[in-house]
């Protein structure tokens, strides 16, 4: 009888129903979720669950939303595969399936008194954005913080509308640049590493945290190492078909960790060498 | 004379040269300011200077028949603009834009290529500075074209 009365726990495999509360596009094929997760319990910025479209398929997201919202969580899906497309074609009240969160966070945690630089390439600004916003409610605690993103084009950069109200504010330098642009856009044109050097001003003292194509994330890294950062403070989040998200399946399998489990956030030291092969 | 050399020297592409390089590259050289709208040169003109970009915002641009115009790299305090002087034909193959009221050190291409020729150390020098620029833009443009940011990025 005791045992009965024990709260179980929920099997990390099986899925939870949530429900959509919000949805709003969020950019050309992207749009977020505001989903209410009455069984959450929290999540670390650059976490992400498993999402499931009942009837069609499950895939990993990011949570992009402030871990400060409790159980009512984010996530920003670009549509560009039938789980996604249907994902994005969920009404507010629709149910879906929810397992997480799964994997590792940025170590906001551990930042106290750095210079925090955030690079972030096309959607690679979801997993970043919880980051931003915990930083930034407990700015006091972290020296310079600096948001350097990269954009196809204009009409392509994420969370456009939060990144002017961040671009606005004393404590945040904002630095977008797209790689192409039409006459109106009057902001930087070329590729988002050129603006790492001036986001550095004290390497030694400086931590970045880095999300986006992992090519761009390759040229990244060697741009924030370029500028006197140690290979021990520079995080990436690496992406991978994952299945599971408890290190069992294996298709995530990244060298000798799983990303889902080790991952997807890695310090560069750990991988800097598996990020230079092929096909792994 | 010894204000543009003293400015010369402090502009970041110039970082570190000698005085004797930075007075006879000085001869070359004048100040000039752009007005929003302006254009430094454009596309298919005598490539017969570069600038380098003390304040400001300038755009290069290509226009494609049916696409517009379009901005592939914008520049600022502290960069140097054009680089066609260097190799003949000696002929711009963009158009460079100001997108932000500019302050440039103009320097004269015939000028500079003359004393390139007459002092090979000088030569080297200026070589040295423009290859990893020409280095980093390249590498640049190869992102871009992958399109990282596109659907199979």
């Amino acid at each position: 009888m005791d045992q009965m009365a024990e709260p179980r726990m929920a099997h990390p495999l099986v899925p939870r129903v949530a429900h959509v509360r919000r949805r709003w596009r969020d950019g050309p094929d992207v749009w977020t979720l505001e989903i209410e997760d009455g069984a959450g319990s929290g999540f670390m910025p650059g976490q992400f669950n498993m999402l499931t479209v009942f009837g069609v398929g499950e895939v990993p997201i990011s949570l992009s939303g402030d871990p400060a919202d409790g159980n009512r969580i984010r996530h920003t899906v670009r549509a560009v595969g039938p789980v996604t497309r249907a994902l994005a074609r969920l009404r507010p009240g629709d149910p879906l399936g929810l397992r997480g969160p799964f994997g590792t966070g940025w170590p906001t945690d551990a930042l106290d008194g750095r210079d925090v630089v955030i690079v972030a390439g096309g959607l690679g600004l979801a997993p970043l954005r919880p980051a931003i916003l915990q930083l930034l409610a407990r700015r006091d605690r972290i020296g310079r913080l600096t948001l350097v993103y990269g954009a196809r084009s204009p009409d392509q950069i994420l969370f456009a509308r939060q990144q002017d109200r961040w671009g606005r504010r004393s404590d945040i330098e904002v630095a977008v640049t797209v790689d192409h642009a039409t006459s109106p856009w009057r902001g930087y044109v070329g590729v988002v590493t050129t603006l790492i050097p001036r986001a550095v001003s004290d390497p030694a003292n400086t931590v970045a945290l880095v999300c986006g194509p992992e090519i761009m994330m390759r040229f990244a890294a060697a741009a924030l190492t370029d500028a006197g950062l140690p290979e021990t403070a520079i995080h990436l989040s690496m992406e991978r078909n994952m299945k599971c998200a408890v290190g069992l399946c294996g298709h995530c399998q990244f060298g000798a960790d799983f990303l889902c489990r080790d991952g997807p956030v890695f310090r560069l030291d750990r991988i800097a060498r598996r990020l230079a092969l092929r096909e792994i | 004379m010894e204000d543009l050399q003293r400015i010369i020297r402090a502009h970041p592409f110039f970082a570190g040269l000698s005085d004797a390089f930075s007075e006879l590259i000085g001869g070359c050289a004048r100040n000039v300011v752009f007005a929003e709208g302006d254009h430094l040169f454009r596309q298919g003109e005598e490539a017969d200077a570069l600038y380098l970009l003390r304040s400001g915002q300038v755009a290069l641009e290509i226009t494609a028949p049916g696409r517009g115009t379009m901005t592939f790299l914008t520049l600022g305090p502290g960069d140097v603009v054009g680089v066609s002087w260097l190799v003949p034909p000696y002929r711009w193959s963009y158009d460079a834009r100001v997108v932000e009221p500019t302050r440039a050190i103009a320097m004269d291409a015939h000028c500079l290529r003359r004393k390139c020729e007459d002092d090979p150390a000088l030569g080297y020098e200026l070589m040295k500075r423009f290859v990893p620029v020409l280095s980093q833009r390249l590498q640049a443009a190869r992102l871009q074209m992958l399109d990282v940011y596109g659907p199979d990025g």
